[in-house]
């Protein structure tokens, strides 16, 4: 089945994981900016990354015929350092009109702090001014719950956000309803100890249905399985869905949700009756 | 379009990966209790009321464990973190 994975940062991965990506029929990566692992110590350190996000892993993708889409941002983790973060917010404009550039994101909170809702507010603003879509973390593990209350406050505090052209990620059993309810997109992330399983998420799916809902495997330089939207179509099969009910999850929701951002040129796979779908 | 399956069809996919997951519980408390040190550990008492919750009637249990585990919210965050509206 042909999937994209809405939320995977390939930099962090090499080109053997893009190689078995294809392989398992992906056709479309979105990757969002995020924490490097450490704190980056200038504004010129995030120059080089957003020209790496939108010039080479464009290109590294391409080679095992994988279409790649980015986001910009200054991550929750390092936006405790509002300085630096403004720094970074002025620089995004001269991104945004790049190739493959969906919008903002992956924007959010960390541990909950001032700091990090200043810069997340201030990201919501240029993503209005700048007509963006907006693609949002939401925090790991005893943090979730609370941050994702906040986020959901502060976009609803703001009256130009268009509530379908946001995705709000990371969510679990207890986040889901909430963010459904207020109108959002939300993305299920299969993430080993910290997120979700194949398993939870299909029991989310049998629970809140179809609609509005992604599935991403979010693989980074920690353990992660960028192989996961497979281990959910799989899980989905065992459990008799119907194929068009997984095929919308990891196919057709992606391209919907996607199809919002001016950038967002995607060539899907032929498909006909005879072939893999 | 999403199928639905009998109680039986769910146990008899996943009995032995529920045993399997109960049993890892079971092993990791035993390791907790075999240490060195007090139980009087708000990770312990966390645990402790997890267990309870699981025995519960109804289909959210996934959902009261991690409010369990979870911060809570405050609605006048704002004001207590200083963020202006």
């Amino acid at each position: 089945m042909y999937y994209l994975d809405p939320h995977i940062h390939m930099v962090s991965r090499t080109t053997d994981d893009y190689e078995l990506l294809a392989k398992m029929g992906c056709v479309g990566v979105s990757e969002p900016a995020f924490w490097a692992g450490y704190d980056r110590g200038s504004v010129d350190g995030f120059r080089d990354y957003f020209e790496q996000l939108t010039r080479f892993e464009p290109t590294r993708a391409a080679a095992y015929q994988i279409q790649h889409f980015t986001w910009l941002c200054i991550n929750a983790k390092e936006a405790e350092n509002v300085a630096l973060a403004r720094e970074v917010i002025a620089l995004i404009p001269e991104f945004l009109d790049r190739p493959g550039v969906l919008g903002i994101g992956e924007i959010g909170l960390n541990k909950n702090t001032r700091n990090e809702a200043t810069v997340f507010l201030e990201h919501l603003d240029l993503a209005m001014r700048t007509d963006e879509q907006i693609l949002i973390h939401t925090p790991h593990l005893e943090d979730k719950y609370q941050g994702t209350r906040m986020i959901l406050d502060m976009l609803a505090d703001d009256s130009r956000i268009d509530r379908g052209r946001v995705l709000v990620d990371h969510v679990e059993e207890h986040t889901i309803g909430h963010v459904l309810d207020e109108g959002f997109w939300a993305g299920m992330t299969l993430y080993p100890v910290s997120k979700c399983t194949p398993a939870r998420a299909a029991d989310m799916v049998e629970r809140y249905g179809t609609e509005r809902l992604l599935v991403n495997s979010a693989g980074d330089w920690g353990p992660s399985k960028p192989t996961a939207v497979p281990d959910f179509i799989l899980e989905m099969r065992r459990r008799g869905h119907a194929e068009s009910a997984i095929r919308q999850l990891v196919y057709d929701n992606p391209l919907q949700f996607f199809s919002q951002s001016r950038a967002f040129a995607f060539h899907p796979p032929e498909i006909t009756e005879t072939s893999q779908v | 379009m999403l199928a639905r399956r009998t109680t039986d069809e769910v146990l008899q996919c996943e009995f032995l990966q529920i045993r399997a997951k109960l049993i890892e519980v079971a092993a990791a408390m035993d390791r907790v209790e075999r240490a060195e040190g007090s139980l009087e550990d708000p990770r312990w008492s966390a645990f402790q009321a997890a267990i309870e919750a699981l025995q519960d009637a109804g289909a959210d249990r996934a959902e009261q464990l991690q409010l369990l585990f979870s911060r809570p919210y405050s609605a006048p965050w704002r004001q207590q973190l200083g963020v202006p509206k």
